[in-house]
């Protein structure tokens, strides 16, 4: 079995760890100020307002940090990977922290373009990034 | 929202340090945690001139748990019951500024009025857990499922500190241009000094191509910039200024450092080359007339060489972003004769992972003229800060004058 922590699903956040189901990055938005926040919360933190809930966003980001793990923390756990802070293009003040796939250690840089993929796990869904394509 | 530039009421400075113990420190003691800490314990009260029946209040971090192997094996309750302490206040938890809350808490009970002589202490026994075949401080190995903040990092595999951590650490040598040479002068400072205490855990010589040929962890972070696990408890007296039996050797609170303006996760504080550090050591200095070139030794957090680089910047030794020509004075700049006195114990790098409570302790032990081989001479005022990502407290110790 490969090591795979797994989240605990609440109502608040079932939006944001189910939504790759359909390949939606949901994240909690303000319907009166429409400030995008993360994680999800039942208030806005802009205005205070509680009429909030998930939206889709756009699933480009850009990557603010990053490392390359190279420990074997578990015995299961396949080495090196590189993990990332990224800032959501809808709005870089929202970070996710995740893990890049189909990108070398050597390939990832701080302000490299991301998009969202999706890997299934048990009964939720991981926003994993992986670079953009050159056009 | 803000920090007023000068409060009216100072109340920490009603609180003194009465008294200091510290078990052994080491791998793999074989003890128990609750063994360890009655050590620590019945040092502290006989070092302050008192007696179990004068300690009226308890205060540890983070209380006991068992989510992490080893991290807190004892908590207030059990010390509490061991001792029989009839206490007027006390208070374990997790949830406050860094390692410190404890101390902080006891001070504010103390300078409250609720209590007299309050016993803080804190306890790991890391080291015996790991042998013991459970790996120590990774979130997620229990295969139970992870909620609050770290639901957010650790299904992703960012499982450790060493991760979270060497994500702010990439993002400071993208923007700043720091070096790895410059987290080693770090982990080479906190070795030197180690060999001058007999009660560190790694005390052989560790050069600059020791640091940059050990393997690497989680990039930039290698081997040395990590914290040893330990076995090993510290505590010590928080009295009421006026009621501590012996004023010649109490360390006197000038100010404390409890800020959190940032936000409570790790990837989401919005300049990401800084940390809480930073909020706290703003609002301590905001309590003191005393500047940072009245320090005259320094105990920040190196539970990663990183975070050390932080509290160094955070607390004003040098402007913002300039680590790295700070660090490139190496041992004139941090060492014992040099213009900072960094870590004098070792560190967590090399004295052992007491979780933020060594640098406490030989801070008491710096302002009392108590350390021997690696004693800062003259050293009167003393920095301590605990903590990392979106954890950190620091305080001002003086000696009494
Ligand atoms: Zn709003």
């Amino acid at each position: 079995m490969t090591f795979q922590p797994l989240p605990t699903v609440t109502d608040d956040t079932a939006p944001f760890w189910e939504g790759g189901a359909v390949g939606e990055l949901r994240i909690n938005r303000c319907r009166d100020c429409r400030t995008w926040f993360h994680p999800p919360a039942p208030v806005c933190p802009a205005c205070i307002s509680i009429n909030v809930g998930p939206e889709v966003a756009s699933g480009r980001a850009t990557v603010a940090a990053y490392t390359i793990n190279v420990q074997p923390w578990a015995p299961d756990m396949e080495v090196p990977y590189v993990l990332a802070y990224v800032e959501l293009d809808d709005d870089p003040s929202v970070r996710l922290t995740t893990r890049l796939v189909d990108c070398a250690p050597d390939q990832v840089a701080v302000g490299m373009p991301v998009e969202v993929t999706f890997q299934a796990a048990a009964d939720i869904w991981l926003p994993l990034f992986r670079p953009v394509k050159d056009h | 929202m803000s920090i007023p530039a000068r409060p009216p009421v100072i109340g920490e400075r009603n609180a003194v340090i009465s008294g200091i113990g510290q078990s052994p420190v080491g791998r793999r003691l074989g003890r128990t945690g609750i063994s360890l800490t009655v050590e620590a314990a019945l040092a502290a009260i006989a070092d302050a001139g008192l007696t179990r029946d004068d300690i009226d209040g308890v205060a540890s971090y983070p209380g006991a748990m068992d989510s992490s192997p080893g991290m807190s094996p004892t908590g207030v309750p059990e010390l509490k019951d061991a001792l029989r302490l009839k206490v007027n206040w006390f208070h374990g938890g997790a949830e406050g500024p860094a390692q410190l809350g404890a101390l902080f808490n006891a001070i504010a009970a103390v300078s409250a009025g609720l209590a007299n002589h309050v016993l803080v202490f804190r306890t790991v026994t890391e080291s015996s857990a790991q042998t013991a075949g459970r790996r120590a401080s990774v979130v997620g190995s229990g295969g139970s499922r992870i909620g609050g903040a770290m639901q957010y990092l650790v299904p992703f595999h960012a499982v450790s500190a060493a991760n979270w951590v060497g994500m702010y650490a990439q993002r400071y040598m993208h923007q700043y241009g720091l070096q790895r040479e410059h987290l080693g002068q770090i982990a080479l400072n906190a070795r030197r000094h180690a060999g001058l205490n007999p009660r560190a855990i790694f005390r052989d010589p560790l050069t600059m191509d020791d640091y940059l040929n050990a393997r690497l962890v989680s990039w930039p972070l290698g081997l040395y910039d990590c914290d040893i696990p330990c076995d090993g408890s510290v505590a010590v007296i928080v009295s009421r200024a006026d009621a501590a039996p012996d004023l010649k050797q109490v360390v006197r609170v000038e100010a404390i450092g409890s800020a959190l303006h940032g936000r409570d996760s790790w990837d989401q504080r919005a300049d990401l080359t800084t940390m809480a550090s930073h909020d706290a050591a703003k609002m301590m200095w905001a309590r003191t007339d005393l500047k940072p070139t009245d320090v005259d030794s320094a105990h920040l957090y190196d539970g990663f060489s990183y975070l050390c680089l932080q509290w160094l910047e955070a607390l004003g030794f040098f402007p913002k972003g300039e680590a790295a020509g700070f660090l490139d004075g190496g041992e004139a700049r941090i060492g014992l004769g040099g213009e900072l006195p960094l870590n004098t114990n070792g560190g967590q790098l090399s004295g052992g992972r007491m979780h933020g409570y060594g640098y406490l302790h030989e801070a008491c032990v710096q302002l009392r003229g108590e350390g021997g081989d690696r004693q800062v001479q003259g050293a009167e005022v003393s920095v301590v800060g605990a903590g990392g990502g979106p954890l950190g407290g620091c305080l001002l110790l003086t000696k009494d004058r």
